[in-house]
């Protein structure tokens, strides 16, 4: 029988994001949503900026993480994010705004507007209003 | 012997300079302790995206991608890491002599010049100055490393360069710093055998993995660069000052000496001449 929980790390170039124990991670890829539990096949996956859920044994945290890549190891996952953020450290006024003006942009469509960017950077809006809900 | 008035004179002159010294020694340990603590806290993020696609290259060794092959380009960019300001010690030249002692040919160089001293002593030399950014060196973020990283990264994919390189300080310690000259692209696979714990699954193609984990890769040692030569450039001139400081105590010394010698002497022959003059009167 696998161990029940499994090391999470999580770091950003700024800090040590996180470290400890979970039974369950669930974020967002490039290729979907998925949800992680101990004993996993090593997998390397690219992050999307997305909701980062980690159920541990008295509750869960909710983070929001944005675009990096995650090495799942079976006993722990280790997450390389360029930033992260607990819900308490959101700015919603800051974040529904750069939301509308990434919406704004890609509406827009000028031709010298950078898609690619425009678009990360509203996923990055949502992801962090989505995760204060 | 100089006049009484020209020691004193040269005294507190020497005395100003060794008060601004020894405060500029105190800022720089002050920001030293930040910069310190900033590099520090990077350091494991950038180690483990070292490893990782150092790992990450051992297990695909078939891959065939432009970030690891390098361009046809003889050209060659340096981003070169030094500070806006002087006064710390050989801490810019250092940085410049790593790309002046001539491995790499002048000719083929686009320097990317972040700091005002490096980008000044090496137009002075005759290098082709591409970009200049020196603004970011005084609190470098996260951000200006990736805006950096993706100037870089653009003209390698446009072909005008073959490789990226980077020249930055190093930080070992408080009193250990060295230049470095690093090669960003094409990735380099280390020597040696190292422990594979278990074969690596892609969720995404190896490429699609590749193209994106290289920037994030090149990005974070920009930073991880710009933090560790924030640290060395305030640590180099804590012990520049340092030392300037320790020297104005001594001539401070010497002079006082001086002083109080060339005052003796004033006062013995002001007797003397009292007395000479008291002798001819009576």
């Amino acid at each position: 029988m696998a161990e029940k929980s499994f090391s999470i790390k999580i770091m950003t170039p700024e800090r040590d994001f996180y470290e400890g124990e979970a039974l369950m991670a669930e974020f967002n890829t490039s290729e979907g949503e998925i949800g992680v539990y101990p004993a996993h096949i090593p997998m390397t996956v690219i992050l999307k900026p997305g909701v980062l859920t980690l159920t541990q044994e008295d509750g869960k945290k909710t983070a929001a993480l944005h675009t990096g890549f995650a090495q799942i190891m079976p006993d722990g996952i280790t997450f390389l994010a360029e930033a992260a953020e607990w819900p308490g450290e959101i700015d919603i006024a800051r974040a529904e705004a750069a939301r509308e003006r990434a919406e704004e942009r890609i509406r827009e469509h000028k031709e010298d507007t950078d898609i690619a960017r425009a678009e990360i950077a509203l996923q990055r809006a949502i992801a962090r209003i989505e995760t204060l809900k | 012997m100089a006049s009484m008035r020209d020691i004193k004179r040269r005294k507190s002159s020497i005395q100003s300079t060794g008060q601004i010294t020894k405060a500029m020694k105190l800022v720089s340990t002050v920001k030293l302790q930040k910069a310190k603590v900033k590099a520090e806290q990077t350091r494991p993020y950038s180690n483990c995206m070292y490893d990782t696609v150092q790992s990450i290259l051992e297990r695909c060794d078939t891959v065939q991608h432009p970030y690891l092959q390098g361009g046809d380009s003889p050209k060659k960019a340096v981003i070169v890491l030094t500070s806006n300001r002087g006064l710390a010690g050989g801490y810019n030249s250092n940085v410049v002599k790593l790309i002046t002692r001539g491995e790499l040919a002048n000719e083929d160089l686009d320097i990317y010049a972040v700091g005002k001293k490096g980008k000044d002593a090496l137009a002075r030399a005759g290098y082709n100055i591409k970009m200049d950014s020196s603004q970011i060196v005084e609190e470098p973020t996260y951000a200006d490393a990736a805006a950096l990283g993706r100037v870089v990264l653009s003209s390698f994919a446009k072909g005008e360069i073959g490789e990226i390189w980077i020249a930055y300080t190093s930080f070992k310690n408080t009193v250990m710093h060295e230049p470095r000259l690093m090669k960003l692209l094409p990735v380099e696979r280390e020597e040696g055998e190292r422990q594979l714990e278990a074969p690596m699954n892609f969720e995404a193609e190896e490429e699609s993995i590749l193209d994106m984990l290289i920037p994030n890769y090149i990005t974070s040692l920009i930073y991880g660069g710009l933090l560790e030569a924030s640290a060395s450039e305030n640590g180099a001139r804590m012990q520049a000052m340092d030392s300037a400081t320790s020297n104005a105590e001594e001539m401070i010394e010497d002079l006082t000496l001086l002083y109080n010698r060339a005052r003796q002497g004033s006062i013995t022959q002001e007797l003397t001449e009292i007395i000479a003059g008291a002798s001819a009167i009576s």
